[in-house]
């Protein structure tokens, strides 16, 4: 009985109980199958022995060693001898070394859990997230405490490179985006009031949205993919330097040292970039409303003036305040629970910015809702 | 004469969660001593550090250090022993936002009255010590693998520390660096008579430097040897102790 296995290897009976693999040629990037030849000729005929020749074979790579190894662990499985004593010897090699354990992995992975374990195990995951963030926040708390008491470690020189990076550094992209958001809403209010001959409300339409609520937005998602990323991956690339670990060991806050300067840039920066964001909205839709609609621009302004109210203004610098929170808090958490390689580096940004949109996403409904009872 | 104990190590179980790295491992560190903790890669040398150097609790017993005992002190002490304490991490660990003086200078801000101009003073001096002078004002991003390496142990020894840890000193190092390093650890040894802890792997700097050691073995989850790694040479108490000495069994 003869079996052609692949170009190059071939499977012989030979006397009743022994089987002669014939190995020939090259055996190059060859996609060689488990070796089901072998398999079956072992479970139909009583085989004790199998045994390799490999006269005739030239060059050969792993395709070749990966096929005998998988022979060799069918023998085993099987109890039959195999024989590779005239395989070539650095082959033998390989194949000695590929079944040499150095040590089993001693993590044991355990049986998979069942449904119900894994809600539980899931539920009790959540809760240890909840903890360590609640413990986090009144670390930062305790940790603007001890600024105020003026016994913090932060550096003068960490908080103002961190301001120049969230303030002025971010000016421009801020003022882009906010023009063009008081461009679109200008539009989109236009086509609307148009109907009804009232596009002169465009201009109130601009400056109430802006002022209240889309100013701070904007900037708040603009910072937190532009800031709120960058201390994650920072501070992530810290903990994979073992900067974090030397911080710990030399006694000084994680708080103090990176999250402090890093807060107080923000909640400076990002009140006065939305006071901005909220200007160059409503110039964005006089643009719209004195160029586009033929509005005289005295007349745009007057409207958008009158519907200029402190109080929208006021709740638009508040949601900037909440946002500047959550922004660095989640920035910094992120990157200081980064594990220690680049892969939750990137992991923690990603982190950083998508649980910053929506907690702040989150806390504009609390706000709206709060100022709907309270009447403002 | 019996010595003073530096350090303590009392029924210590490493690991992560249910991970058992090391298990009820009871060892003594003198003081004066270049302490080498050896063994396979894995087998929990690095995590032995952490524990050490409070960077991870122990799944169980406690580490003594000067008399303090690190799991039951109150927070206070603990910092008292970190002051005295300096670590130099495998890659320097420096703050990269800082120039290396202002790295060193960061524990003597923390923990020292000196003036601004006296702290300025004597990163310089750190920095000179350890082969550095005129690097004052660089960044680590400007500096190489084995100068950061030393930066770091300035920025270890900025509070003249009774204890230096060192993780794998050598690593990545050239022979001729590695051995600079060697013979600046045994000096720091010799001049101020610093407790050193060294972690590592490298055959010639345990012969070189040692003077006492423990080696761990992963399989069996304990210490399998402990003493000066001559001694150890000569009188190797099991096969793998030998052959770890003896690069596998070569002469
Ligand atoms: N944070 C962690 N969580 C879980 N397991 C860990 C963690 N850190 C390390 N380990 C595991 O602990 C074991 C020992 O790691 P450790 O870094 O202490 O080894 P080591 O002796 O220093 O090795 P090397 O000589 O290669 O540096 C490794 O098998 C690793 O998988
Ligand atoms: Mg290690």
């Amino acid at each position: 009985m003869q079996t052609k296995m692949q170009n190059g290897i071939d499977i012989e009976k030979d006397g009743k109980n022994r089987l002669k693999i014939v190995i020939s040629g090259n055996i190059l990037h060859q996609n060689i199958e488990t070796p089901l030849g072998v398999l079956q000729t072992l479970s139909e005929a009583d085989i004790k022995e199998v045994y390799f020749t490999a006269n005739g074979l030239k060059d050969w790579d792993s395709s070749l060693v990966l096929w005998v190894y998988d022979t060799q662990k069918l023998c085993r499985e099987k109890k039959v001898e195999c024989n590779l004593k005239s395989l070539p010897q650095n082959l033998q090699d390989l194949i000695a070394l590929a079944f040499a354990v150095d040590r089993k992995p001693s993590r044991s992975d355990g049986a998979p859990l069942s449904a119900v374990e894994n809600i539980g195990k899931t539920a009790l995951d959540l809760k240890q997230k909840i903890t360590n963030a609640l413990e986090f926040i009144s670390a930062v708390f305790s940790g603007i405490g001890r600024c105020l008491s003026f016994s913090s470690i932060m550096r003068k020189t960490d908080f103002f490179a961190a301001l120049e990076d969230c303030g002025p550094k971010a000016i421009g992209i801020v003022c882009l985006i906010s023009f063009l958001i008081g461009l679109i809403l200008a539009f989109v209010g236009a086509v609307q009031l148009q109907t009804f001959g009232a596009q002169i409300y465009v201009a109130s339409l601009v400056t109430i949205g802006m002022c209240r609520i889309m100013g701070a937005i904007m900037v708040g998602v603009i910072m937190s993919g532009r800031t709120g990323s960058s201390y994650a991956a920072t501070i992530g690339t810290m903990q994979v330097n073992e900067e974090l670990d030397a911080l710990q060991t030399m006694g000084l806050s994680r708080i103090d040292f990176l999250v402090l300067p890093r807060l107080f840039a923000l909640l400076i920066a990002l009140p006065i970039l939305t006071m901005i964001a909220d200007f160059l909205g409503m110039l964005g839709g006089a643009f719209v409303g004195v160029f586009l609609m033929d509005i005289p621009h005295q007349e745009y302004w007057k409207y958008a003036f009158n519907s200029f109210h402190l109080n929208n203004f006021l709740v638009g610098v508040f949601h900037s305040f909440c946002f500047a929170f959550i922004i660095s808090l989640c920035g910094c958490y992120s990157g200081l629970k980064c594990g220690k390689n680049a892969d939750s580096v990137g992991k923690a940004t990603t982190q950083a910015v998508v649980s910053a949109i929506v907690w702040m996403i989150v806390v504009t409904g609390i706000i709206t809702v709060i100022c709907q009872e309270l009447g403002i | 004469m019996s010595k003073e104990i530096a350090i303590e190590a009392k029924n210590l179980t490493v690991g992560y969660g249910d991970y058992v790295l090391l298990k009820n491992a009871d060892y003594q560190v003198n003081k004066g001593d270049i302490f080498i903790i050896m063994g396979g890669s894995g087998c929990g040398k690095s995590s032995m550090l952490r524990v050490l150097t409070g960077l991870i609790q122990p799944l169980k017993g406690t580490v003594i250090i000067n008399g303090t005992d690190i799991m039951k002190a109150p927070e206070n002490e603990v910092q008292k022993i970190r002051e005295k304490t300096g670590i130099l991490y495998q890659g320097g660990a420096l703050f990269s936002s800082m120039t290396l003086a202002e790295n060193i200078m960061l524990p003597l801000q923390q923990y020292s009255d000196y003036s601004p101009a006296t702290m300025r003073e004597l990163a310089h001096l750190k920095l000179a010590l350890v082969g550095l002078k005129g690097f004052d004002d660089f960044y680590p991003s400007e500096i190489s693998g084995g100068m950061k390496k030393r930066a770091g142990l300035a920025r270890a020894l900025a509070l003249d520390p009774d204890i230096v840890y060192f993780d794998e000193p050598s690593a990545g190092l050239d022979p001729i660096s590695s051995r600079n390093l060697d013979d600046l650890i045994v000096e720091l040894n010799r001049s101020l008579g610093t407790t050193i802890v060294v972690v590592t792997h490298e055959l010639s700097s345990i012969f070189a430097i040692g003077n006492n050691s423990i080696f761990l073995d992963a399989q069996s989850k304990s210490i399998l040897a402990h003493g000066n790694p001559h001694e150890l040479l000569k009188n190797p108490p099991n096969e793998e102790v030998y052959k770890f000495l003896t690069r596998g069994g070569e002469k």
